[in-house]
């Protein structure tokens, strides 16, 4: 099966790139994809009103993620995770730098691919979202009562986190699975050596204990491109399910070397299995360095290196991976709601293979192996497909469901989505979109219980959907109503970097769980200030500590004097306020970072070090009042070896140092 | 002769804002009260409040009458809480941020100082005294989202500091 002759395949995928090239050069004139009718009512949320959903669009290659609104588009907030941002301090305040941190570093940027919502029961809870970073391999949690990344774990012995953060349906564990395999453990070969030493890694990452990720286990498995993943639910709960191509195991010009096979794998997990054989000792431990970041209780991102992981082999593990011939090269992979259809974008293939749960249990019990790979059985394609759905667009990539009986495919090359029905897998209505569509996105598309109603088609190409703004142009999501029989384009909106994946939820489940401030009194942070009295200015050789508060509007203290040129000064800022939505800001002329935002009740730390004697203000960079354009203060810098006193206060004399 | 002109625009840009600010407070979500009967509107009273809304503030607590012993140990607390979440704006005995407070209980009640911790919002919008002080003042008094048992502590802490107190044993 892995050595057909490949000139037909060459012949079709030549066709398939031509019929791209004819539909994309039909499709950018001017009017096509007009939403019609009362499309503005539908998607209109009148001022002060809120929307329907939480949507959760990945950052792609800015390394946030974005949150909207649905049914309006409306942009409401970035969160920052894998990335610097200056426009709250993520990344360069003392308290968050560590969370950039990784076995090569700081690492302030990665490449964020798909958002994955906490699940209890199969559906989404809105407990947490996570998200991958695909360039130096992680995962991160983000706290859905605070909008903020709490928690980074890097990956040991992957490269390309790209089959991540996809989660099992009590958030037991999310996978990391690698689109690059690599030599396990690394080491110095030859890169033409790859079918002897190139290995790929499916990660299990304990994901239900904030503040406790860790990798539980990786199984190792043959050096193919791991690509993406999806749980089992219901009857298939204790399964995961992972896409591979490159079975061919190239290491050049993949896109022709790794299209040559057929069919490739969807490997089949037990991880229910795999459990058993860690805990009976299968497993072995292997060396390792990987960095798991996290807050601490005084929300402090503390960094740690992990030295060892968990591995686990096939051969060492009987029934623990089986191999589900899929044609060809699949991208996607996704489970229905009744957890029994298990889709695979194919996205090289004619057809869109659907196999059935069902069927995958009764070939493994009657051993229907159509051969062994490195100790993984291959199941025969007959043995477990239950249907193929025939013209399903050029180039299907990824499938979501409406929970009422109808899968959606996008087809990237012919740039449409097409729905089909799960009963009798033929296509029963499609809808072009603007331009090249990767994935898609249903409210709970992928859960148990999909909301429905919207699908969102997270485009790659935008070209003339917006006014133009030079060569780089915002990414093109559509959303389209899928309430009735037939599509309908309701609203075009930009997106941020890349949004390759996104999710949604109702925005009942969350909106009322959010963090409106933090507690002054239950403030750990070691330079936080309970109160202005508590405000003072310290040294410790070269080292400068200014225990600060902000409060409506002025900061305490607001003058400060004795600081000398080669000082590393640290402003602990504590905003004393404790009412919603009254940040303050800090920002020091000269400093090398960025601006602090600070929550109310929380402290923050900049570290400034000023080369330049002077006076030099600062001020609050958000406006908090009718007296924010008042909120500033000076600190003075003397030459080093200067005797000016180390001395600080706010309305009144200055207050000489005690050290 | 540019230093006279520029003064007015300057308090006209303040008014502008405070009344900007004002309308943002509104947002700010404390339930308005049950309506009360209607007192006449006069130049002193343009909200129309009830006697007992003018003198006791508007917000969560009623007039309230204050043991004769002053609570030494809830004082504590008070003090605890005022240096934390209020000392940034109020001394006892000096204008700052905000107006003294060092003689507060003898010019307004127990309930109204209870009030304007609480309720500061809907005090400045609507109370005369509040809205006076708002223009004097120019910074409204933030809601640091107190529980009624800590304002209650503050009051206790304030009676320890008002010309009459008798400092606890």
């Amino acid at each position: 099966m892995l050595n057909r002759p490949v000139f037909r395949i060459t012949l079709g995928i030549a066709a398939l790139v031509l019929a791209a090239v004819l539909v994309n050069a039909c499709r950018t004139t001017g009017s096509a994809g007009l939403a019609d009718g009362d499309a503005a009512q539908r998607v209109y949320v009148p001022p002060g009103q809120h929307d329907e959903f939480y949507a959760f669009m990945s950052g792609g290659f800015s390394g946030n993620l974005t949150v909207h609104g649905l049914p309006s588009g409306r942009l409401l907030k970035t969160v920052p995770v894998f990335s610097q941002f200056p426009e709250n301090g993520w990344g360069y305040s003392e308290e968050t730098k560590n969370m950039l941190m990784t076995s090569h570093g700081f690492v302030p940027w990665d490449d964020a691919h798909h958002p994955e919502l906490s699940m209890t029961d199969g559906v989404p809870d809105g407990r947490w979202i996570f998200i991958n970073g695909n360039n130096t391999p992680r995962v991160a949690r983000i706290d859905l009562t605070t909008f903020e990344t709490d928690e980074i774990l890097e990956i040991p012995n992957s490269a390309g986190n790209h089959g991540s953060p996809f989660i099992t349906p009590n958030s037991e564990y999310l996978v990391a699975s690698t689109r690059f395999s690599v030599p396990v453990p690394q080491q110095d070969v030859s890169i033409d050596s790859y079918k002897q030493n190139f290995k790929g890694t499916l990660s299990f990452i304990r994901a239900d204990r904030p503040g406790e990720m860790d990798v539980a286990f990786q199984i190792l498995v043959p050096g193919y491109n791991y690509d993406l993943a999806h749980a089992g639910k219901g009857p298939s709960d204790g399964w995961m399910f992972f896409t591979s191509y490159n079975s061919e195991e190239a290491n050049t010009l993949l896109e022709i070397n790794a299209s040559q096979n057929d069919k490739d794998f969807i490997a089949a997990v037990n991880w229910r299995r795999a459990e058993e054989c860690v805990a009976g000792g299968a497993a072995r431990t292997m060396p390792a360095r990987y960095a798991h970041n996290h807050f601490d209780e005084a929300h402090i991102a503390r960094h740690e290196l992990k030295t060892e992981v968990t591995v686990l082999e096939p051969s060492d593990c009987p029934n623990l991976v089986y191999f589900l011939p899929t044609p060809k090269s699949p991208h996607g992979v996704d489970v229905d709601p009744t957890g029994e259809y298990i889709v695979a974008g194919g996205k090289l293939a004619t057809v869109i293979p659907v196999h059935s749960f069902r069927k995958m249990i009764d070939a493994i019990e009657n051993e229907r192996f159509e051969t062994v790979v490195d100790g993984i059985p291959v199941l025969q394609y007959e043995a477990i497909i239950a249907g193929e759905v025939e013209n399903p667009g050029l180039g299907p990539l990824h499938t979501e469901f409406d929970g009422n009986g109808y899968a959606y495919t996008t087809a990237f090359i012919s740039s449409e989505i097409v729905k089909w029905s799960l009963e009798t897998f033929e296509v029963v209505d499609r809808i072009p979109v603007y331009y090249s569509v990767g994935h898609l996105m249903i409210p709970g598309g992928d859960s148990r219980r999909p909301w429905g109603k919207y699908l969102v088609a997270l485009n790659k190409i935008t070209k003339d959907r917006y006014l133009p703004t030079g060569p780089e142009l915002a990414h093109a999501a559509q959303l389209i109503d899928i309430s009735g029989d037939k599509m309908r384009l309701l609203l075009d909106f930009p997106t941020m970097g890349e949004p390759h994946y996104a999710q949604a939820i109702a925005a009942d489940v969350i909106k009322d769980r959010q963090v409106k401030m933090y507690q002054l009194s239950e403030n750990k942070n070691p330079y936080a200030v309970k109160g202005e009295g508590e405000t003072r200015v310290e040294r410790n050789g070269n080292e400068v500590h200014v225990y600060m508060s902000t409060i409506r509007s002025h900061f305490a203290p607001d003058n400060i004097e004795g600081i000398k040129v080669g000082d590393t000064v640290y402003f602990h800022v504590t905003n004393l306020e404790q009412d919603w939505d009254v940040p303050h800001g800090f920002a020091v002329l000269g400093a090398n970072n960025a601006e602090l935002l600070i929550m109310p009740g929380q402290t923050r730390t900049l570290v400034w070090k000023p080369e330049r004697v002077g006076v030099f203000p600062f001020y609050c960079t958000d406006f908090c009042s009718a007296l924010h354009q008042e909120m500033q203060g000076y600190v003075r810098v003397s030459p080093a070896g200067s005797d000016v006193p180390l001395a600080y206060g706010t309305g009144g004399t200055l207050t000489t140092a005690s050290r | 002769m540019t230093e006279v002109a520029i003064m007015p625009t300057r308090a006209l840009l303040l008014a502008l804002l405070l009344i900007a600010s004002a309308g943002l407070a509104a947002c700010g979500g404390a339930e308005p009260e049950a309506a009360a009967p209607a007192a006449a509107t006069s130049p002193d009273n343009p909200g129309g409040l009830t006697d007992a809304q003018l003198e006791h503030g508007i917000g969560p607590v009623s007039a309230m009458t204050l043991e004769a012993e002053i609570d030494a140990a809830l004082a504590a607390q008070g003090e605890a809480v005022f240096n934390m979440k209020c000392a940034a704006c109020h001394k006892m005995d000096q204008r700052y941020v905000g107006p003294p407070l060092g003689d507060v209980l003898t010019r307004r009640s127990p309930a109204y100082v209870m009030n304007m911790m609480l309720n500061p919002e809907e005090m400045l919008q609507k109370h005369p005294a509040a809205r006076e002080l708002l223009a004097q003042y120019m910074t409204p008094m933030p809601n640091q989202t107190l529980t009624h048992d800590e304002a209650r502590a503050i009051l206790e802490f304030l009676r320890t500091q008002q010309p009459a107190a008798t400092p606890a044993p």
